[in-house]
């Protein structure tokens, strides 16, 4: 138990199921980024995967918007502290990219337009877990929010869904991205309060 | 370790504006910071209940202390209980500093424009402080962004920067009420670019406030030519653009 604050009573929205520890629940949608906003032409837009044989997979927009889109529902979580539950969103399962690639290296670096990166196992983006999505709540997904396109992790700590997503490549090691060389933990697993380094 | 929770005693407490006050906090191991890092703050209620916020750290008192300065959000959980409840003397549990990004170190060589709005002073203010014990001579710059006079945080403080040699250049913008004689109303490009370092120096720019503050005045950078790599920014929380 922590140190008291006798005069501190507190909103109290915690004791939610649902809500990771640490966290409190919030309505707005907070931004989170290292620097400007990017401005993305979808008409110049291209999602690249790149494997260890250096061979890549590439997807225009069109060709993005043609792959099978699922809509859902997740509760997402930001390291600053803040949870969002119930969010809507539009785009396509990591699985899909992954259905014609041939590869064997555990661990992806995802890059954005703008130069950011992050670091994910394997483990961590298929099987359902993750997205590049471009809808959010029905509408596009604006350019403070990661549009025209981001990915979406949302077990894992809001970062690790990077904004203005372009690409990943393939790594044998677990290599931290940007914000992971920066301070923040290399995984990111908000249950288990992976913040920090 | 960073990522620990450690007690700090709230060994001064002063308001910088009616609604700002500056907390110092002393830790019982020493502590450091460089420019522009944050720490967290995790309040505990007499049944348990906690929570937790972010606040950029104001300077250090080294070598076991270092300040905070929280701005009172009317409807807030936990910054009106920092402003106006907690009395020195009380402890607070804080993890940090953190952050390796939205930082200025006493080793960068080139000009550096700082852009604040309201309380996105603060970790800016961390840097001029390190700056000036640092005795570092490249060019660093304020524009601050303030409601009005009443509004400015590190006003005395600010004052005799500008006042000492050599002078720390400041910039205000007064977006509801102005002193006599200065311009009122919201920034815009044409209010900005004559009043900061132009892209030709190629400035380091630091930008801080809240959401939309920092989202405008990133873009309108861009557009102007400054380099995109070279503005670090660092977003508050509430409304605008964001949202
Ligand atoms: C890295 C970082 C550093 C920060 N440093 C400082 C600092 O040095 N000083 C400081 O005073 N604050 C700072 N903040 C903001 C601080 O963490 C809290 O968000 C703020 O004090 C409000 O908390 P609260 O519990 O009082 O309000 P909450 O109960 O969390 O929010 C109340 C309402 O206000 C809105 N809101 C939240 N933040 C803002 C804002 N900045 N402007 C307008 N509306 C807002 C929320 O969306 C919500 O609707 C920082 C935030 C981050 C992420």
């Amino acid at each position: 138990m922590g140190i008291i604050s006798s005069g501190f009573r507190g909103r109290r929205n915690k004791d939610q199921p649902g809500l990771p520890p640490g966290q409190y629940l919030t309505e707005s949608f907070p931004v989170l980024s290292a620097g400007p906003t990017p401005r993305i032409d979808t008409a110049e837009w291209e999602f690249q995967l790149t494997t260890e044989t250096g061979q890549s997979h590439s997807w225009s927009w069109d060709e993005f918007q043609n792959l099978p889109q699922e809509e859902f529902t997740v509760d997402i979580h930001c390291v600053t502290s803040w949870s969002k539950f119930g969010t809507r969103w539009k785009g396509v399962s990591l699985d899909t990219f992954f259905q014609d690639v041939d590869t064997s290296h555990p661990y992806t670096m995802f890059s954005s337009y703008g130069g950011y990166t992050t670091n994910l196992p394997m483990e961590d983006i298929l099987n359902g877990k993750a997205w590049i999505v471009h809808q959010f709540d029905g509408e596009d997904l604006e350019p403070a929010h990661g549009g025209p396109a981001r990915l979406l992790v949302p077990h894992l700590y809001f970062w690790k869904s990077a904004k203005w997503v372009r690409g990943l490549r393939m790594m044998d090691r677990n290599d931290p991205g940007f914000w992971e060389t920066n301070g923040y933990n290399l995984h990111g697993d908000p249950w288990l309060e992976e913040r920090y380094w | 370790m960073s990522s620990t929770w450690r007690t700090a005693d709230v060994v001064e407490a002063r308001f910088e504006t009616a609604t700002a006050r500056t907390l110092a906090l002393q830790f019982p191991e020493p502590v450091s910071s460089i420019g522009g890092q944050h720490v967290d703050i995790r309040l505990t209620a007499p049944d348990g209940y906690t929570a937790v916020r972010s606040f950029s750290v104001a300077g250090t008192l080294p070598p076991t202390g270092l300040e905070i300065t929280v701005e009172e959000l009317e409807d807030g959980e936990v910054s009106p209980y920092l402003v106006r409840d907690l009395t020195v003397g009380e402890q607070l549990e804080m993890r940090g500093p953190v952050g390796g990004w939205f930082v200025w170190q006493p080793s960068d060589t080139s000009p550096v424009q700082l852009i604040g709005g309201g309380s996105g002073v603060v970790p800016l203010m961390a840097m001029v402080r390190s700056h000036r014990a640092a005795g570092s001579t490249v060019p660093m710059q304020l524009l601050y962004s303030v409601r009005g006079p009443s509004s400015i945080i590190y006003r005395g403080e600010l004052e005799k920067l500008e006042a000492s040699s050599p002078p720390l250049p400041v910039e205000y913008v007064y977006t509801r009420e102005a002193p006599p004689g200065e311009p009122v109303g919201r920034l815009s490009p044409a209010t900005l670019m004559p009043r900061i370092l132009p892209p030709a120096a190629d400035p380091a720019v630091f930008i801080c406030g809240a959401t939309g503050f920092v989202e405008t005045v990133a873009a309108w950078l861009v557009e102007a030519g400054y380099t995109e790599s070279r503005i670090k920014t660092e977003r508050y929380g509430g409304t605008g653009d964001g949202s």
